[in-house]
């Protein structure tokens, strides 16, 4: 390959552009989160200032006003939030419920019909299982290895580095990620030059190069992969960090009292860490019901391994089904719902003590 | 993903604000009007002017090094009739057109690849009928064949723009020579040399189908290029459209034919591994062990002239080149299969409809051969403005009065089926399930 500076010059002014307005929006980002409120902050400041200056308070009314200011700042900040979630979220939400009781084209009402295709296609049938191993497997696994890990670096030489090495892929989009591990998973004939690592590592003891990604239920399993090694890196950030946090003197006085390691993760840890723990398990079960991209760019949902969201886009954006694929799309949130309720009631829990 | 990632969603925002930045900055270029609209060189486009100044929104599949040559070839036109045409391509055109559509943005003109997604735009009433003069230009230069695909309940919604001729089998004329095989005219010939090269070691045929969020596409091709073979055309038609079922008995032989090939293991698949390799390998790199001699036969469309190497000669005594996918029995005519785009519009302004009935003249179709990579079925594309081989020989089969010209079937299915379930149907199948339960799953799926 070539790199010829004249040809590609329209591409590097592209660039330089991208890097100009990218300086310009970041600065810009800055500017509100940081000066803006700076500002506020500064005015108030004089204002107490000057009450404060302007002798013993003559009543309420002057104190409460830099209060009102306050207020005001709250809603700049509040007001956006509000409109962004009900134009994208709230009000799409709605018409995708109404969309799901129609029929392909949305312009008749077919009540139930599609809900009644959800669960009556095999293919579909087939969709809700994948879903379910993934929601089960994913969280599970990546908290685990993640817990694992921050447990074994915790105060290891070299801890730093251990841990920047498994955050890396934190890093990299899933549709990079999943290149990556395609590339791992290829498959080239018996006899001929393999690309796939895994397969090279089957051929070195002998055996015979397979096609990973085209065996079911394996392929699932395999892609399955790819997002437990994105997200262990979250997991054990979050939950080295809360074993950091966990009080010396437990871990002194369990010490003292000659526990075991193994009694100390499980007595002492484990139930230290415990509200960390549930926040990371259900992070990762929401992010992993939505998966999409992993699906979509290794194997498109073929060979059986498809899941709700990438099905939920194929029916409404390329099929034009725009009824089936809403009528997924609401069992999707339904899902999501009683993890979201769990969530919050925990948060809540926490608030009170 | 975002709930993981709060820091790199203002990176996202920043990037995709860089991006609209940098699109609109290099868009609002280029504003130089007709300054010469009485020039010699715009005689031709006489008929266009009158909208100086207007603005035309062209939305498409095509992009990259083929979005360039699209705007070259339209820009003798722009420059004559001071109609500015701003040319949008996207790699996910099917489901954005859906989203634009729906959302009050759609373009004004856009070209659909499948009849089938034509269909539905029409039948919903978001397509405008074409203006008197576009269906006279399109009527004076494509055949009746072609013009059905864009008439939806007798009305006429655009010409067709490029072509494509599906019908080709990829070969070396070297290799060929110096192993004195002979290009098949018959499809019992075509099995003879492939058996023949079987016989001496070699797998006779490339095969791959995978091709992304289309990954199945190569192999529908083949089914249909043999219902096509071994079926009337009316036959093909009604499979299409749904008048047979699409577990047929005559689908199941088609699909048959095609097994002989593609689900042989001693045929296939040459420089790639066995027959479910066919399924994961990517439809743009499968014939290129044909360069390396590790197979020697890969059916694919004329388009495949532009995956080879830089610098392979793509020739009658070149490196590859190819030959008409032979016919059953060719005393019942040249059955082609074949595909293209047509030239629909959202919009009814009479720029609009300048741009789309230039679109169908004979000039914009050798205005955009010259350029090259291109055929048109366009009868008054002069053969001689075409200058890659293997497109001149689509446009001679195409303007052959003995061709039987059949698009697409799974563009005409719709899309559920067309662009659903007969691809993921032909993944399957070649993963090993059999044919007559691959039928029935198609067939259980098109919409009522």
């Amino acid at each position: 390959m070539n790199f010829d500076f004249a040809d590609e010059a329209p591409k590097l002014v592209m660039l330089l552009y991208g890097l100009v307005a990218f300086v310009v929006v970041v600065g810009g980002l800055l500017l509100l989160l940081d000066v803006v409120p700076n500002w506020f902050a500064r005015r108030r400041e004089a204002r107490l200032v000057a009450v404060a200056d302007a002798g013993p308070p003559a009543g309420a009314a002057r104190a409460r006003r830099p209060r009102r200011a306050e207020g005001l700042f709250g809603l700049f900040f509040l007001l956006p939030t509000v409109l962004l979630l009900l134009v994208g979220l709230v009000i799409p939400a709605i018409r995708t419920v109404v969309l799901s009781f129609m029929d392909g084209g949305s312009d008749a009402w077919v009540g139930l019909r599609n809900y009644g295709w959800l669960f009556s296609q095999d293919e579909i049938v087939r969709v809700l299982i994948n879903t379910l191993i993934w929601v089960i497997l994913v969280p599970l696994l990546a908290t685990t290895t993640g817990l694992l890990y921050a447990v074994m670096v915790d105060k290891a030489r070299f801890e730093a580095v251990a841990k920047s090495l498994i955050f890396l892929p934190m890093a990299i989009s899933f549709v990079g990620a999943s290149i990556i591990w395609r590339f791992v998973y290829a498959y080239r004939g018996e006899g001929q030059e393999q690309i796939g690592l895994l397969n090279q590592v089957v051929v070195w003891f002998g055996g015979e190069p397979r096609q990973w990604l085209q065996e079911p239920p394996l392929n699932t399993l395999l892609l399955i992969v790819i997002l437990i090694w994105i997200q262990a890196g979250f997991a054990m950030v979050v939950l080295s960090a809360a074993i950091k946090a966990i009080p010396g003197d437990i871990v002194e006085a369990a010490r003292l009292d000659g526990v075991t390691p193994w009694q100390m993760f499980w007595q002492v840890t484990l139930p230290s860490i415990r509200p960390a723990l549930i926040v990371v398990v259900v992070t990762i079960s929401i992010g992993t019901l939505k998966v999409f991209d992993i699906v979509r760019t290794a194997t498109n949902g073929n060979f059986d391994t498809n899941v709700i969201a990438s099905e939920m886009y194929n029916q409404a954006f390329r099929y034009g089904e725009t009824g089936q694929g809403s009528a997924l799309a609401v069992f999707l949130f339904v899902l999501v719902i009683p993890i979201v309720i769990y969530q919050i009631r925990n948060l809540r829990k926490q608030r009170e003590v | 993903m975002a709930v993981f990632t709060r820091p790199r969603q203002a990176l996202v925002i920043a990037s995709a604000l860089a991006l609209t930045f940098s699109a609109t900055a290099c868009s609002s270029s280029g504003s130089d009007t007709n300054s010469n609209a009485d020039s010699p060189e715009c005689a031709a486009y006489k008929a266009y002017q009158g909208s100086d100044g207007e603005k035309v929104s062209i939305y498409a599949s095509i992009r990259d090094a083929e979005a360039d040559i699209l705007q070259d070839s339209w820009s003798q036109f722009e420059k004559c009739t001071g109609i500015e045409i701003d040319y949008e391509g996207s790699g996910e055109f099917e489901a954005q057109l859906q989203v634009r559509v729906d959302g009050g943005d759609a373009p004004d003109i856009t070209f659909i690849p499948q009849p089938g997604l034509l269909n539905r735009f029409a039948a919903a009433g978001k397509l405008k009928a074409a203006s008197a003069e576009t269906k006279a230009m399109a009527e004076q230069n494509f055949s009746p064949d072609w013009l059905k695909y864009s008439t939806v309940g007798g009305t006429f919604y655009g010409a067709p723009l490029g072509s494509n001729v599906k019908s080709f089998v990829w070969y070396s004329p070297k290799t060929f020579k110096e192993k004195g095989w002979q290009v098949p005219t018959t499809w019992a010939d075509l099995l003879t040399l492939s058996e023949k090269i079987a016989a001496s070691g070699e797998k006779p045929w490339c095969a791959g189908i995978e091709s992304g969020d289309a990954t199945g596409w190569p192999a529908t091709d083949w089914i249909e290029d043999l219902m096509l073979r071994t079926v009337t055309p009316d036959v093909y038609d009604q499979w299409t459209t749904h008048g047979i079922p699409f577990n047929d008995p005559r689908v199941v032989s088609a699909l048959g034919e095609a097994g002989k090939i593609l689900k042989n293991p001693k045929y296939v698949n040459g420089g790639y591994g066995d027959v479910k390799s066919i399924a994961a390998t990517s439809f743009q790199e499968a014939g290129l062990p044909i360069l390396q001699g590790k197979c020697a036969l890969h059916r694919q469309a004329s388009f495949y002239a532009n995956n080879w190497p830089a610098g392979t000669k793509v020739a009658e005594d070149g490196d590859v080149y190819a030959f008409y996918f032979p016919a059953v029995d060719p005393a019942k005519g040249k059955p082609v299969l074949g595909g293209g785009e047509f030239t629909v519009a959202f919009a009814d302004r009479p720029e609009v409809q300048k741009v789309q009935t230039y679109l169908a003249s004979p000039e914009y179709a050798n205005a955009r051969a010259k350029l090259g990579n291109n055929v048109s079925a366009n009868k008054g594309l002069d053969v001689n403005n075409v200058p890659n081989p293997i497109d001149k020989l689509s446009v001679e089969i195409l303007q052959d009065p003995n061709t039987v010209f059949r698009f697409d079937g799974s563009d005409l299915m719709p899309a559920a089926v067309g662009a659903g379930t007969f691809w993921k149907g032909m993944i399957e199948w070649i993963n090993g399930k059999d044919t007559a339960a691959t039928l029935d799953q198609i067939e259980s799926t098109w919409p009522k």
